[in-house]
Order: structure tokens, then C-alpha cells, then sequence
């Protein structure tokens, strides 16, 4: 059985904004029956070009249907420009995590919401795609080159749980792995940070990371993260607000919060929660 | 834990409370090792005679034939591996595309060691090639493993006809029958199978107990090698409590197939298969509802996904299992239903519904009330509902 937050429970039996926008200013449809899942996402914009609707219609599991429902309420009432900086991460973010082998659901989103924008802007067909690498997915190497970027995905696994490619027949998993070597190659070149932070940056990047990426997203729930202290790569932490008493807050812990810590200050770091 | 309706019973089953009764004793008062020289120890020697006995009789075996072991999937291999290492110059081996992955994992780890393996296709119902699978067979073949009866859709293989035919090949037969064994009546003197793996948490017993039936004659090598319990064929002190209640779940077992309920426990299915049928458009069964398991029943749901399907049947405490990807964390639907070649439209949204002697009709008409609407809600919420429907009406 699948650990689902709360939230994603929530949006799942409750689903928000669901429908069919008649007029509506983008359309995005990602997905198909036989890969098990698909959604069209429709957005309508006012006259300050803030997306004043949003609805969306699921096929797909629980976690499927919870990405659409948490990606039209994160659209409603931004401008353009702030709908366009959405990434899966924040899909999976503002739900308090998905597991791992569901985050394809999240990037499901964050493709039918940029399907919409080019649709909107008239880019649609445009796009050059790249070429397809997942024969039983439809998965190309474009999409898999973002992913392993953007989600500093380090496995063939890895990228399966984020787009599905690899999941079927796995006669492309020696691209994949091509692809992964070339992207990881390419970071490792360029690094985005400091390889080798001391100690008081690494506290003070955590502490940053935590106040203006972590806390606010936790906030939409109510809840908080304070950092208690850090030992080498542990980082230990207390929750707190409605955290505190969730069942589900390891998960929001490791999904989430290490993830992002990860991502923002290093690769190695382990959250604890201490009492 | 109360107002569970428990629709899962190919998954697991409620231990028989006489069953739990009978075992009860063997975790405090007869806590002794049957194997020892003492009375207090070797006294319950005899018990798990009686057990093997009580099996024996659900089989139509004779209770030397039967080995106990931990589970279904040791049976399992301790069969396969029996016969390999039985016939070191044969290194052909066949089963069917449908197998519980108990057989499945363990045929595709032994292609990878260099055996040839032939996995034998099924039709649309489920329905094994017959042609295609006896056309398999050759000098070479050292084990043929067939399942009795599919867990995911129930349909059950002609085994006592196949195994007859196999036997007078003389290619060893093993059926793996941990769904076929207390749902319908077995006599294995009539048959031609030389092994049959069955499990005690199918048949309202414990977990953690298995058994082999191991024709007299047959060539035989341990899996587990260590003492002479079980008359060598499986080392490893027995678990005596999880045995004897084993051995009660099979008298019980044995009570209930000769008094036919579970003749009341298919026509609950088919109430419950007919009147989804009626009521919910775009639904059929997969599989061979003639020739089907009494208890088992699987329903594609067209245009929804099944882990939607069941969280929603979760909140009304119904439990149901899918063949939908989502649920196991694969990405593809069920090698069964895959086997069968049913439409992806239909294979993700397909739910199975196993029921039990437990299983009431009050229980059987709330999933009729509840089912429904989820149907209907999760349609509204799919993008396909809508155009196909349009595309049915045009």
C-alpha cells in the first residue's frame, strides 16, 4: 500500500477544479490510456494575464488525480510568468510529497501546464521534441535529459519514477544510462555551488534553505521546520505547527525536506527529526 | 477494524477461528521439539501426524506424500529445483504465461542461468494453448509447472487431463495450487501430477506454513538441506503450531467442499458479477466464467485506473485488489491480463473481487451500492469518458 499524505488523500477524494473549460485560453493534454495515465489541464486567463480558472480532467491513480487537483489550485490567481516557474517538485511539494515511484505523476503536471502555455502562446507543434528513447512510453531523450536534470536524478530507476521511461521492456535502459552519464558529465563541469562548503556556510545554506524554500510550502499546511543543529551531513530538526501530530510527517521529512535540502545545499545530507 | 467488507481472499484469508483454537496450545503449554527422545517433546510428533493426515485427506493423498514447508513459493521451488537436480541432463523446462510469480521469477532467473525455458501463451479467456503447450514437450523437458487455477482471474487449467498426458511422457508435473486447494474438490489419484504446492494462509490457516505433495516414486532432492525432519526431504525444526493449523484449516476445508458451500460462495460472485454487469455500462469479466473458480472474479472497468478504484472502495472499508499497474508500482498492467491480450483500456481499471465461506450477502450488497457511484465519479473525472462514449452513440 501506498503512504499517501494527507493531502494528497485530500485532493484525491476531493478533488478540486474538475472539468472542462469551454473557451479556454491553453490547453494542455499529456498522457494516454494505455500508459496508464493522461490529463488535459485548461487555464483561462484575465485581462492582467492572471490565469482566472483552472480545471482539469484525470485518468490515472490517486496520486494522478491529486497532481492535477494541487496543480490547478497553485495556478489560480499567479501571473503568467509565475505559472511558467512551476516545477514538478513543487507539484509533489505543495501535496507534502508523493513516493518516490509516483513522482511521474508530478511531472505529468508540470508537462500539461507547459502544453498549455505553448498552446496559449502559440507554440504549440513547434517544439522539437527529440527523439523518442522509450518505445513503450513515448518518452524522448529530451525529456529524459530535463528530468535527470532538474531532478539531479542519478539512476535508471530514478528516471523511470519520474517519466516512465524504462518501465516497460527496459531494451532502452542503455540509453537512459547514456543519457544520465552525459547530463551528470555535464553538471560535473559546471558545478552550481561550491564543491566544498565550511561549515558555516553549509549551516547558514540549510538555515536559508529552510526559511525561504521549505517553511513556506509547509506553511500552506500549517505547518513548520526548525533546524535544531547540524553534525557533518546530519541535519537535525524539529517539527512543528500541524507537522508536529501528522502521521505522515516522515514522509513530508524524507521526501521533501531532504530532497530539497539536498538539492539546494548538498548531496549528502540526511534529515533525523529529534524529539 | 470493524465494518470491513474483505472482498481479497486470493490474497490472504481470516485464520479459521477453530484453527487458531487448535494451535494456540503449541505456542505455550506444547512448546517441545517433536524430534527429541522425551515424551513432553515427542509427544506432539504425533500431532503433526494427525495434521499431515488431515491434509492428506483434503488431497486424496496418503500422508507420507506430503512435505510441509514455509510457504507456497518454498514449495514451489523446492519443486522445480527437485526435478532439475533429479535430471541433470535435461535442461528444458515449461510453464504457462499466466504464473503466480512465485513460478514466473523463478523460470526467468533459471533462462537467465542457461535452462530453455517455453512459457506456454493463453487465449482471451485465459484458456491455456492447448496445442502450443504439448507441442513444447521433448526428450529434453525435466519439469512441466502449471498453475490449477489463476489467482488474478480465477480460470482454471484442465490439469488432471494435461497431467495424465504429461505422465505418460514421463516429464515430471507439478501444478502450483495455493488458489485451486480447498475451492474445489481434489482427488489426486486421478490425476497425473507429481508435485503440488499449496499454502496455509489460503485456506483460512496460518501464514508461514506450506505444504508439497510429493507422488511415492517421484525422484526427489531437498531444497533446504539439514536435519532428517520430514523425513529428510526438508530440514529445519517443524513449526508445529503453524502445521497443526494446517492441518485443521484442511479438515475444515474438507467439511466445507463436502456439504457444497461453496456452491452459496459462487452464487454470491455471481450476484455480484451480474448485477455490476447490469448496472455500471463499459464493464465485462476477464477470463472463462465457465470454467472459473467458485469465489474469484475480475472486472475491467473501462476508462478509470483500478488504485483509484480501490483507494475509493477503501473508504467504505470494501478491500479489493487490481491487475492495475499503479497499484504494485510497476508501470504496466498485470502479465495476466497482458497475456490475455485485454485492451489497456480495460486492463488498468481492472479490479478483483475474491471472496470467501465468510462472505455474506449484506457485504455483497453494500459493494453493489457503493461500487457504482465511484465508477461514475471517477468517469467524470476521466479525460476518455466523454469522446467515448460520443463515439458509442454516433
Amino acid at each position: 500500500m501506498w503512504e499517501y499524505t494527507d493531502k494528497v488523500k485530500d485532493h484525491f477524494l476531493n478533488p478540486r477544479n474538475v472539468g472542462v473549460i469551454e473557451n479556454a485560453d491553453g490547453v494542455g493534454e499529456v498522457g494516454s490510456i494505455a500508459c496508464g495515465d493522461a490529463l488535459t489541464f485548461y487555464f483561462k486567463l484575465d485581462e492582467d494575464r492572471r490565469v482566472k480558472d483552472a480545471k482539469f480532467q484525470t485518468f490515472g491513480c490517486a496520486s494522478a488525480i491529486a497532481s492535477s487537483s494541487a496543480l490547478t489550485e497553485m495556478v489560480i490567481g499567479k501571473t503568467l510568468d509565475e505559472v511558467a516557474k512551476i516545477t514538478n517538485d513543487d507539484i509533489a511539494g505543495y501535496l507534502g510529497g508523493l513516493p518516490k515511484e509516483k513522482m511521474h505523476c508530478s511531472v505529468m503536471g508540470r508537462e500539461a501546464l507547459e502544453k498549455a502555455i505553448s498552446c496559449y502562446r502559440g507554440e504549440a507543434g513547434k517544439k522539437i521534441e527529440g527523439e523518442i528513447v522509450c518505445e513503450c512510453f513515448g518518452v524522448t531523450d529530451r525529456e529524459i535529459e530535463r528530468v535527470v536534470r532538474e531532478n539531479r536524478l542519478k539512476t535508471i530507476e530514478d528516471v523511470t519514477d519520474y517519466v516512465k521511461a524504462g518501465g516497460g521492456c527496459e531494451k532502452c535502459h542503455d540509453r537512459i544510462q547514456e543519457i544520465i552519464d552525459s547530463v551528470l558529465g555535464a553538471s560535473r563541469l559546471v558545478p552550481i555551488r561550491p564543491k566544498v562548503l565550511t561549515n558555516i556556510q553549509k549551516i547558514k545554506l540549510i538555515e536559508e534553505s529552510i526559511e525561504r524554500e521549505i517553511n513556506p510550502t509547509l506553511n500552506k499546511d500549517a505547518g513548520r521546520l526548525e533546524l535544531v543543529d547540524v553534525d557533518g551531513n546530519r541535519v537535525m530538526v524539529r517539527l512543528g505547527g500541524t507537522c508536529a501530530s501528522c502521521a505522515k510527517s516522515h514522509i513530508t521529512l524524507k521526501n521533501y525536506v531532504e530532497n530539497k535540502l539536498r538539492e539546494l545545499v548538498s548531496p549528502e545530507l540526511v534529515v533525523e527529526e529529534v524529539p | 477494524m470493524t465494518n470491513v467488507v474483505y472482498l481479497d481472499n486470493n490474497a490472504t484469508t481470516k485464520v479459521d477461528p477453530q484453527a487458531l483454537e487448535a494451535m494456540l496450545p503449541y505456542f505455550s503449554d506444547y512448546y517441545g521439539n517433536p524430534s527429541s527422545m522425551h515424551s513432553f517433546g515427542g509427544g506432539v510428533a504425533a500431532h503433526i501426524r494427525t495434521a499431515r493426515e488431515q491434509l492428506a485427506r483434503l488431497l486424496g493423498a496418503s500422508a507420507d506424500e506430503i512435505v510441509f514447508t514455509s510457504c507456497g513459493t518454498e514449495s514451489d521451488s523446492t519443486a522445480i529445483r527437485a526435478a532439475i537436480e533429479s535430471y541433470p541432463a535435461k535442461r528444458h523446462l515449461v510453464t504457462s504465461r499466466v504464473e503466480h510469480p512465485a513460478i514466473k521469477n523463478l523460470f526467468e532467473t533459471l533462462s537467465k542461468k542457461g535452462y530453455r525455458t517455453t512459457f506456454v501463451p493463453v487465449d482471451g479467456q485465459g484458456r491455456l494453448d492447448l496445442d502450443s503447450f504439448y507441442d513444447s514437450l521433448s526428450d529434453e523437458t525435466a519439469i512441466v509447472s502449471l498453475m490449477w487455477a489463476n489467482n488474478e482471474t480465477g480460470v482454471i487449467f484442465p490439469i488432471e487431463e494435461i497431467s495424465r498426458a504429461v505422465k505418460e511422457r514421463g516429464i515430471v508435473f507439478h501444478t502450483d495450487a495455493v488458489q485451486t486447494v480447498g475451492k474445489i474438490p481434489i482427488d489426486l489419484g486421478n490425476t497425473g501430477i507429481d508435485m503440488l504446492s499449496l499454502s496455509g494462509h489460503k485456506i483460512h490457516g496460518p501464514k508461514g506454513i506450506g505444504a508439497l505433495y510429493i507422488r511415492k516414486g517421484t525422484k526427489f532432492a531437498p531444497f533446504m538441506i539439514g536435519g532428517h525432519q520430514e523425513k529428510g526431504r526438508r530440514g529445519g525444526t517443524e513449526n508445529t503450531a503453524a502445521i497443526v493449523g494446517l492441518g485443521k484449516a484442511a479438515e475444515l476445508a474438507k467439511q466445507h467442499l463436502d456439504a457444497g458451500d461453496y456452491r452459496c460462495v459462487s452464487e454470491l460472485r455471481d450476484r455480484l458479477e451480474n448485477a455490476i454487469l447490469a448496472g455500471v455500462p463499459n464493464t465485462m469479466v476477464n477470463g472463462d466464467r465457465e470454467h472459473r473458480l467458485p469465489n474469484t472474479s475480475s472486472v475491467a472497468f473501462e476508462y478509470v485506473e483500478g488504485e483509484a478504484i480501490l483507494l475509493m472502495l477503501n473508504e467504505h472499508g470494501i478491500c479489493a485488489s487490481s491487475g492495475s499497474a499503479c497499484t504494485s508500482g510497476s508501470l504496466e498492467p498485470s502479465h495476466v491480463l497482458r497475456a490475455m491480450g485485454v485492451p489497456f483500456t480495460a486492463a488498468h481499471g481492472s479490479i478483483r473481487f475474491s471472496l470467501s465461506r465468510y462472505t455474506t450477502a449484506k457485504e455483497i450488497d453494500l459493494v453493489l451500492e457503493k461500487l457504482p457511484p465511484i465508477i461514475a465519479r471517477l468517469r467524470e473525472l476521466s479525460p476518455f469518458w466523454k469522446s467515448a462514449r460520443r463515439e458509442a452513440q454516433s
